[in-house]
C-alpha cells in the first residue's frame, strides 16, 4: 500500500513540477501577453495543484493534510481570479490580442 | 530602469524572495513581516504612488559619476569597518554572549510563552518595540499631514451609481473578493492572538488587516469603503493604539515596577506578563492596521476625486 502510495504521490508531483516548466517555457517563448498569461495561468493552478495534491498523499499527520487543502482552495479561488483581472485590466488599456492574419504566422 | 512600474514589481519580487530565505534561516517572524510588507502594502502603496505621479521616469538631470564615486568610497568604508567585526555566526561575537543567552535561557520561566521572539520584541524589548510604534505613528500623521484630502460628504446614491455602473465588468473580482476578506479578516485576528504561541503579533496582524480592508475599497471603490470605515475612526484608533501601548507602560510605573514592566499588572508575574504583552500587541496591532488604512485612502483619495468628478461628467 505504502509503495502504491509513494508512487502515485510521485506522478502527481512530477506532472506537477513538469507543468511548472512548461508554464516558464511559455512565459518566455509565447508570443504576446495574453498567451504568456495562459501559461502562467497553468503553472498558478494546475501545476500548483498537481504539487499539492502529491504532496497531500505523503502527509503524516491530519494537521498537515488540512493546510494543503485550505492552501490548494486558496489557490484554486485566488489565482484564476488574478490572471482573469490581469487580463482583462490589458484589454481595457487597449491591448488587442495578436491574432493569427494571413501574411502573420502568429509565433 | 525607466519604467518604474518593472522597478516596483521587482522590489516585490526581491521581499518575497528574502522572506522566503528568512524561513530557511528559521526566522519566520520575520518572514511573515517581510512577506506582508515588503511584498505585500508596500509594493502596493507605491504602485497607488505611480499611478498618479506617471509610469516613466523622468530623464536624470544629476551627474551620475559622482553619486557613484560617493556610493563607492562609502561602500568600501563599510567593507573595511566588517573586518574587524566576529565572523559571521562565530559563538564568541558579543551578541552571542550578552543578553541573548538570557533572553534564550529564561524566556519560558519568567514570561511563560512558547514563542521566544514574542517575549523578547514584547517584553524584553518592550521599549524599543514602542520607539518603533511611535515611528509608524509618527509616518501616518505624517502622511496625512502632506496628503489631506477634504473628504467630500457624497450622496449615497451618487456612489451606487458610480459602482453600479461598473458592477458588470468587476462582476468576478468582486465575487471573490467578497468571499475572502471574511477569512483574511479572520487570520489577522488569529496571527495578532496567536503571536504568543506561534509566528505572528501586532505587526503582522495589523499589516494582514489592513491589506483585507484595501482590497475591499481596491474592488469597491474608494467611497464604498469609506462608508464602511469611516477615516476619522481610523484615524482615533491610529492614536489609541500608541496611548494603550504607553498607558501600560504608565500603569506599570504606578504600580512599582519599571516602565513596562509587566509582572507588577498582576498578582501572579507570569499572568501579569501575559496581559502585559496582550495589551501592548493590541496596541502595536490596532496602530499598524490603521496608519496602513490611512496612508491608503490619502493616497488613492486623491485619484479616486478626479475619477469621480470624471464619472459624473460623462453621465
Amino acid at each position: 500500500m505504502d509503495i502504491v502510495i509513494a508512487v502515485v504521490s510521485a506522478i502527481f508531483l512530477l506532472l506537477g513540477g513538469f507543468l511548472c516548466v512548461t508554464g516558464g517555457v511559455g512565459i518566455l517563448r509565447f508570443p504576446d501577453f495574453y498567451t504568456r498569461i495562459h501559461a502562467t495561468g497553468v503553472t498558478d493552478t494546475l501545476g500548483a495543484g498537481l504539487i499539492l495534491i502529491g504532496l497531500m498523499l505523503q502527509v503524516p499527520d491530519v494537521l498537515v493534510l488540512v493546510k494543503l487543502v485550505i492552501i490548494l482552495l486558496m489557490t484554486l479561488f485566488i489565482n484564476p481570479v488574478a490572471t482573469h483581472a490581469l487580463a482583462q485590466a490589458a484589454l481595457k488599456s487597449g491591448l488587442s490580442p495578436l491574432l493569427q492574419s494571413k501574411n502573420h504566422k502568429g509565433g | 530602469m525607466k519604467d518604474l512600474f518593472a522597478v516596483i514589481m521587482l522590489a516585490g519580487m526581491y521581499g518575497l524572495l528574502s522572506a522566503s530565505f528568512f524561513v530557511t534561516m528559521d526566522a519566520v517572524d520575520v518572514a511573515f513581516t517581510e512577506a506582508s510588507v515588503g511584498a505585500g502594502i508596500s509594493t502596493l502603496l507605491m504602485l497607488t504612488t505611480i499611478s498618479m505621479t506617471g509610469r516613466y521616469e523622468n530623464t536624470t538631470r544629476h551627474r551620475p559619476m559622482l553619486a557613484l564615486v560617493v556610493v563607492f568610497v562609502t561602500g568600501s568604508l563599510l567593507i573595511y569597518g566588517t573586518l574587524d567585526m566576529p565572523y559571521f555566526g562565530s559563538a564568541q561575537a558579543p551578541i552571542q554572549l550578552h543578553v541573548a543567552p538570557h533572553y534564550i535561557n529564561n524566556s519560558m520561566s519568567e514570561i511563560g510563552i512558547p514563542n521566544i521572539v514574542t517575549s523578547a520584541l514584547a517584553s524584553y524589548r518592550g521599549f524599543d518595540t514602542f520607539g518603533e510604534v511611535v515611528v509608524i505613528f509618527t509616518a501616518g500623521v505624517a502622511v496625512w499631514a502632506l496628503l489631506m484630502v477634504n473628504v467630500q460628504r457624497r450622496k449615497n446614491t451618487e456612489i451606487d451609481d458610480a459602482n453600479n455602473s461598473t458592477h458588470e465588468q468587476h462582476f468576478i473580482v468582486r465575487f471573490v473578493a467578497k468571499m475572502l476578506i471574511p477569512f483574511i479578516l479572520l487570520f489577522a485576528l488569529y496571527v495578532q492572538f496567536h503571536g504568543d504561541y506561534g509566528p505572528g503579533g501586532g505587526f503582522q496582524a495589523g499589516v494582514i488587516f489592513a491589506a483585507a480592508i484595501i482590497l475591499y475599497s481596491m474592488v469597491f471603490g474608494l467611497n464604498t469603503a469609506r462608508r464602511v470605515i469611516s477615516q476619522p475612526i481610523v484615524q482615533l484608533l491610529t492614536a489609541a493604539g500608541v496611548l494603550l501601548y504607553g498607558s501600560v507602560g504608565i500603569v506599570s510605573l504606578l504600580s512599582g515596577g519599571n516602565f513596562l514592566d509587566y509582572n507588577v499588572l498582576s498578582a501572579d508575574p507570569i499572568a501579569g506578563q501575559h496581559l502585559g504583552i496582550l495589551l501592548i500587541e493590541l496596541g502595536v496591532g490596532c496602530t499598524v492596521a490603521s496608519v496602513m488604512i490611512l496612508i491608503y485612502f490619502n493616497f488613492s483619495g486623491r485619484k479616486n476625486d478626479r475619477e469621480l468628478e470624471e464619472h459624473k461628467e460623462t453621465t
